[in-house]
């Protein structure tokens, strides 16, 4: 008896001993301080760097995503036979798990695709992970060749607390916009294609309203995932709520309300579209892709989502399909949209001019040809590559016309790294009536202001 | 004569693997849930607030009370479903047994993403089991299952039942045959009815097995991870989140380290209590 208990009193104090002799989480990963670069000169020419391996972690997997990235990774390595990328591709959910663990490592990856968000890149910028790429900028003129909007998305202050303006520290590939996909041959059974497009965004609701009597299914909404309904509510808060102040909380930055009477309105108007029966039965039970796929297949109206759905829509429905950007009353375009994942260079990098080097290449001009050769839609000279025909001519013409003289509006779920949850169940509470839109709206205002409050 | 200390030379290897990946990790978490840490960067002694956090959060404590729902579907219902299902082939020693036994077991064999995935169809609302309702008429009761505020944690339960009655099933059925058919005819002859055998008979003798089964789905139920992360990711709104998901939430995407490892303690001492009760109360006593 004495012997286990003097055995378990010795586990015990090893145990013990050992917590004492562990540090406080995340203040001893040796080499996670890294030495400033700052003295050295910034190099453009990628020939004169010797031997390099660059590793790069993206999310470029679906179809036309990956085509482009190996297209252009081979013509980098072709231009440059001193480096060798080193490719690691993963989808968007498990870059966004295991990105936290590489950069927090010994052996970071060079060059990583960060999403915007506060949660993902504003954590690493305060967490001084990321490498400011200002200088670059400067070297290379990205400024030149990125409108000011998109280079605002991957800018935060050094501090992190900041989103929209100070150092840049990515840029990205593509560009992407939130609008309404509609179908012709279901869309003439209410109105005409004419009466929509030349319409606004009350001439939109009241053919809603016209689909619901008819029997159709106006919308298809496929909700389980939460996040999907995000995109039907950026819309439609883009209507009710002055640009500014969409921007201000959709990047946590202080200085907005959730619940102002606007945002309130905006809620009101999507659980109303909820109970006048605009979405399918169940949307928050529905999968994403089961509810674009019914829509492709004739079920359906419209769909609200992503130009990321056109190509698949396009391959679905072939000239059935249209996209369109519904006008506020004084003729505004104001949508939700952004950039793909901006692609940033990690503060531990022993190649930053390598790694800065191939994040100018892929977004070169000549890379936006092959953006657009490939089936997504570039980020840059969106309206000069447009093709000439098909539902993605209509969503470059819209992503050009949003960026030029309209509004893109951030992901709200940017706002803070808790803000993707809270959107997701919010909504999906204003969709199955558990919440009212003051109810809802303080929940995330409540999200909001403890963030922006600094707690 | 041997050094006392020689016995404890043998135990070194084992000591320090166990050490290595369990006591470390644990104790490291302990400490962890002590910190307000975003996973990244510097962090701060918290105390015990990511605990008082676990009591204080309305949507932790939401968290825990949907996974002792989940201890209805996962471990009452199966037991239930397996001593019924066991004692009636063990009875009528029906022939194929074998592949009977297969059949309920196989849920336990496929991967639980597999699972999740599977009944994430059958969910659906234009799915199976839709269409199944719609087809004998109770178009009244076809709803989206996991898009509903009160349905859709039972139907996350559901299929607990059905992956754990398999397994309860086959510890039951192995027990029920170590019982000598000897004392079933003696009880037959004294005149005892197939319901009397079993409360009289059976299920005395299966006291270890059903202690065994019980823990066994206990845990299963208070750890359910993949079930929810596939079919829900905690939706619709906060209606089937539990607290594993919560962990892997907290810990890997939203930046709350203390707080993910402050919830996984929490689970960690629950799931002890509660076996430590279960076996107090069903484990037959050597004393006895």
């Amino acid at each position: 008896m004495t012997t286990r208990r003097s055995l378990a009193a010795g586990a015990a104090l090893a145990t013990a001993a050992a917590l004492l002799a562990a540090c406080a989480p995340g203040s001893g990963s040796d080499g996670g301080e890294t030495t400033p670069v700052e003295a050295s000169e910034v190099r453009t020419d990628l020939a004169s760097l010797g031997e390099v391996t660059l590793t790069v972690w993206d999310q470029e997997v679906r179809g036309g995503q990956d085509e482009q990235m190996q297209r252009l990774n081979d013509a980098f390595e072709e231009a440059y036979p001193n480096i060798t990328i080193e490719r690691n591709s993963q989808s968007f959910d498990d870059l966004e798990t295991t990105l936290r663990g590489a950069l927090t490592g010994n052996e970071a990856p060079d060059v990583v695709q960060a999403n915007n968000s506060r949660g993902t890149m504003g954590a690493f910028v305060s967490a001084g992970l990321l490498l400011n790429l200002d200088r670059y900028a400067e070297a290379y003129g990205w400024k030149e060749r990125f409108s000011d909007d998109v280079l605002a998305v991957s800018r935060y202050s050094e501090d992190g607390v900041t989103f929209g303006e100070g150092s840049l520290y990515g840029l990205p590939q593509v560009g992407e916009i939130v609008g309404v996909f509609y179908s012709r041959s279901a869309l003439e059974q209410v109105a005409s294609e004419d009466e929509l497009l030349s319409g606004d965004f009350d001439t939109f609701t009241d053919i809603l309203a016209r689909a619901a009597d008819a029997g159709l299914t106006p919308i298809q909404l496929g909700n389980i995932e939460g996040w999907p309904a995000g995109h039907v509510f950026g819309p439609i808060q883009a209507q009710h709520v002055p640009a500014d102040q969409v921007r201000a909380l959709a990047m946590g930055n202080a200085g907005a309300s959730w619940l102002s009477e606007e945002n309130v309105a905006a809620a009101t108007e999507l659980a109303d579209w909820s109970t006048s029966g605009y979405f399918n039965d169940g949307a928050n039970g529905t999968d994403y892709d089961a509810a674009w796929s019914d829509f492709a297949s004739g079920d359906g109206v419209f769909t609200i989502g992503g130009s990321w759905l056109a190509a698949d829509l396009q391959d679905a429905m072939g000239a059935d399909v249209g996209f369109y950007v519904p006008a506020s009353a004084d003729g505004t375009l104001a949508t939700t949209g952004g950039t793909g994942l901006p692609f940033a260079v990690t503060a531990q990098s022993p190649n930053a001019d390598a790694a800065a080097g191939y994040i100018d290449f892929i977004t070169s001009d000549e890379a936006m040809e092959v953006l657009a050769d490939t089936g997504n839609m570039p980020v840059n000279q969106t309206a000069e590559l447009a093709p000439a025909d098909g539902v993605n001519a209509d969503v470059f013409a819209a992503f050009g016309a949003v960026t030029t003289d309209g509004h893109l509006l951030p992901y709200l779920d940017w706002a803070t790294p808790t803000m993707g949850d809270t959107l997701g169940a919010t909504l999906q509470d204003l969709i199955a009536g558990q919440a009212t839109p003051q109810e809802a709206m303080q929940q995330l205002e409540d999200d909001y202001s403890a963030f922006t409050s600094g707690s | 004569m041997t050094p006392r200390w020689r016995p404890w030379l043998y135990l070194v290897p084992a000591i320090v693997v166990y050490g290595a990946f369990l006591l470390y990790p644990i104790g490291r978490s302990v400490q962890f849930s002590l910190y307000e840490w975003d996973g990244l960067g510097a962090s701060e002694f918290v105390g015990l607030a990511n605990y008082l956090g676990v009591l204080t959060d309305a949507g932790l404590r939401a968290a825990f009370g949907h996974a002792l729902v989940l201890i209805a579907f996962f471990a009452l219902l199966p037991l239930a479903l397996g001593l019924a299902v066991a004692a009636v082939l063990n009875r009528a020693r029906v022939r194929g047994l074998g592949l009977f036994r297969t059949v309920v077991f196989v849920p336990q064999v496929l991967a639980m993403v597999v699972v999740a995935v599977a009944w994430r169809a059958i969910y659906a609302p234009d799915g199976p089991l839709n269409t199944a309702l719609t087809a004998v008429g109770l178009d009244s009761l076809t709803r989206a299952w996991l898009g509903d505020y009160t349905w859709t944690l039972p139907a996350v339960g559901i299929v607990g039942t059905w992956v754990q009655t398999g397994l309860v099933t086959v510890l039951m059925l192995a027990g029920m045959a170590r019982v000598p058919r000897e004392q079933y005819e003696a009880a037959r002859l004294d005149g005892a009815g197939p319901v009397r055998e079993f409360v009289a008979l059976t299920l005395p003798s299966v006291r270890g097995e059903i202690a065994v089964a019980l823990t066994l789905t206990i845990v299963a139920a208070l750890k359910t991870f993949d079930l929810v992360y596939v079919m829900t990711a905690g939706g619709p709104g906060n209606s089937t989140t539990v607290p594993a998901y919560e962990v892997f939430q907290r810990a890997f995407r939203t930046g709350q380290v203390g707080s993910a490892a402050a919830v996984a303690i929490t689970l960690t001492v629950l799931i002890f209590g509660l076996n430590l009760v279960i076996n107090r109360l069903v484990e037959p006593r050597e004393d006895r």
